[in-house]
């Protein structure tokens, strides 16, 4: 169960990436892909993060580990009673934090290096990490192999002979190689097929208890993350739009645009009807957002407003807040929540 | 019904009754060994290559001539069991004079070569993975060298340099890295953003041990292909500029420099043995040479079964 310790806090994050333009690249305009994020994350949680292509919640995860560099913005990550901002880290620090949070990605067939036996992929995180000898190396490699249900022997093999899952959880295994706290699960059963995903959820959810992991667990498929999530948080144009409890969120969604993403869920029953709450138009561009709520263009809510509140919606930018005041925070980010 | 024996049947019958003698032996361990002795091209094409190689360090063991021996009683004598491929307008065994000639060309084009591929590949690797100031630099650098008239590069840097083998290997690798290095770089650019690459990076290991170590090997095949290419090529363009008089030195015979005579129209009509077996070596040579490269190009590629 999560715990109330906080070990990730993540306070007005930005990351955006310059548009260049004309014959000198000059910086014409800038894609706001993480536009002021700010997310608590505990001990032994499961957060998932949720949204359509292109909100920019992969790049969120990229920026925790730092794939991407934010712009703007703090990641603290907390140790005991130490705290580091994972933005601003002296070199020895950085070493010592990069191995704690660790990422699963998503196409297992780009995620292992071709030219590379298993082994040969891991062993240099652990040598960086100082395991010295051969054959301890080999020792830790084939633990985690049977960590994740496969044989230790299959070090040896490249990944070409591998299934999907397989080098999935090679994947999984790879992330854990230098016993991280934090995994970052970017989209990590999205490319299985669902049988598939079954299996290697169930191992995840495994891991993470035999270790006391914290997964960050990003989709786009919501039942995964109502299975496997604690909290959740769901984002659109690079904000996160509400936050809360994973029960609370999948039975009362408050925001506009959570209820819409809800009722796209295909539900397999012929007695009920689901109102599928159809958005229209795209995705605006994240070069220039829409003012006040980015979501208003497109918000089924923002029709039945009168003048005087979709004025609101369309001058103000609307804040992350405590919607219901219950014992559980449900955070929600629109003027008029349901 | 039955089906029509395919030759993988007779692969597996033969397979069968090894394993049923016991007498089937477990491959050996390097599997890529065992991968470029199953391409018969490619054992073909090395074989070719090692044994030209062979002949040319070992010339004074495989023709008793002087390459440089003037005997005018001798001049443009068909070939005969003393000269086993004739003699050429001054009297000299033309045998004689391919064979030590490839010391000298084999030499040029697989020194230029390698000499290119460890500019080109060292630069283009890691340029190509950071990116930034450096690739748009090393970019720029590499299109004014390919862009500017390669003989006349040549022709400077023969006059600054002087006029010898080492400074044509050395002209021929300034002047040849570039399509090496561009090849490099755009294999990097698009093996850099695979996942693993980022995996990496989020170990945090240094950016060294990423680019040469892991991304590197997955981008050797076409390079290889194209160091082979870039023998080949070195190997006409030294025969080029021998014949421009700017190549090795005029007395030193090289394939290009026997193949010269066949600019003369008599020679070319009625004196076939002067240049057609230089011809025959050097296209010979150069296909053994794609060959092995394509061999190895295959073996390179661990997803590449058989």
């Amino acid at each position: 169960m999560p715990s109330q310790e906080k070990i990730l806090h993540i306070n007005g994050l930005k990351t955006y990436f310059p548009v260049r333009k004309g014959l000198l690249r000059t910086v014409a305009a800038h894609v706001k892909a993480v536009d002021g994020v700010d997310l608590e994350i505990y001990r032994g949680e499961t957060l998932g993060l949720v949204g359509e292509s292109g909100c920019g919640k992969t790049t969120l995860g990229k920026s925790i580990i730092q794939l991407v560099g934010a712009v703007g913005g703090q990641i603290l990550y907390h140790e005991g009673e130490q705290t580091f901002d994972l933005l601003n880290l002296s070199p020895e620090e950085f070493k010592h934090i990069r191995q704690k949070i660790q990422i699963v990605f998503q196409d297992p067939h780009s995620s292992l290096n071709p030219a590379f036996t298993v082994f040969g992929s891991l062993q240099d995180p652990l040598k960086l990490y100082g395991v010295k000898t051969k054959a301890e190396r080999r020792k830790i490699i084939g633990d985690l192999l049977e960590a994740v249900n496969m044989r230790r022997e299959q070090m040896d093999n490249y990944p070409h002979e591998f299934s999907g899952g397989q080098r999935q959880r090679i994947g999984i295994a790879r992330a854990l190689c230098v016993n991280p706290e934090i995994v970052i699960c970017d989209e990590a059963v999205s490319a299985l097929d669902v049988s598939i995903q079954a299996q290697v959820l169930q191992l995840l959810q495994e891991i993470k208890e035999a270790r006391g992991l914290t997964y960050i667990f990003i989709t786009h498929d919501l039942s995964v993350v109502e299975y496997i999530s604690d909290r959740v948080a769901v984002m659109y144009l690079g904000k996160i739009v509400e936050l809360a409890e994973s029960e609370a969120l999948y039975r009362t969604p408050r925001h506009p645009y959570t209820q819409a993403l809800l009722s796209a869920i295909p539900i397999a029953d012929l007695d009920r009807k689901s109102d599928r709450i159809v958005l229209e138009g795209d995705v605006p561009n994240p070069v220039s957002p829409p003012s006040g709520c980015a979501f208003h263009p497109r918000c089924p809510k923002f029709k039945s407003l009168s003048e005087p509140e979709k004025q609101r919606c369309m001058g103000e930018s609307p804040q992350l807040s405590d919607a219901t005041q219950l014992t559980q925070p449900h955070l929600v980010s629109c003027h008029y929540p349901n | 019904m039955t089906r029509r024996p395919t030759r993988l049947d007779k692969k597996f019958d033969l397979l069968r009754e090894k394993t049923e003698q016991g007498t089937l032996k477990a491959p050996s361990s390097n599997r890529a060994l065992n991968k470029l002795a199953s391409n018969k091209l490619a054992v073909l094409g090395l074989a070719f290559v090692t044994i030209m190689i062979l002949a040319s360090v070992f010339a004074p063991l495989v023709t008793q001539y002087d390459p440089q021996k003037v005997d005018l009683r001798m001049m443009l004598k068909p070939p005969s069991a003393d000269h086993i491929l004739g003699t050429d307008k001054i009297g000299r065994d033309v045998f004689a004079r391919i064979i030590y000639g490839g010391q000298i060309s084999i030499l040029v084009g697989l020194g230029s070569a390698l000499g290119a591929a460890l500019i080109g590949v060292s630069i283009g690797a890691y340029t190509g993975y950071k990116g930034g100031w450096w690739d748009s630099t090393f970019l720029r650098i590499s299109e004014v060298v390919m862009s500017f008239p390669q003989i006349i590069l040549v022709l400077m840097l023969v006059t600054i340099l002087g006029q010898s083998l080492m400074n044509l290997i050395i002209i021929f690798t300034l002047t040849g890295w570039g399509s090496l290095y561009r090849l490099t770089r755009a294999q990097m650019l698009s093996l850099r953003e695979e996942e693993y690459v980022q995996a990496l990076r989020a170990f945090g290991l240094n950016t060294f041990t990423i680019c040469f170590k892991h991304i590197l090997p997955n981008a050797l095949g076409p390079i290889m292909v194209n160091i082979t290419l870039s023998t080949a090529m070195f190997i006409l363009q030294e025969a080029g500029l021998s014949f421009l008089g700017l190549g090795v030195p005029l007395n030193i015979p090289t394939w290009g420099n026997i193949l010269n005579v066949a600019q003369d129209l008599r020679i070319l009509q009625n004196y076939w043995w002067v240049w057609l077996p230089s011809a025959v070596t050097i296209s010979l040579f150069v296909l053994a040479i794609n060959f092995v490269g394509d061999g190895l190009r295959d073996t390179t590629d661990p997803t590449m079964q058989g």
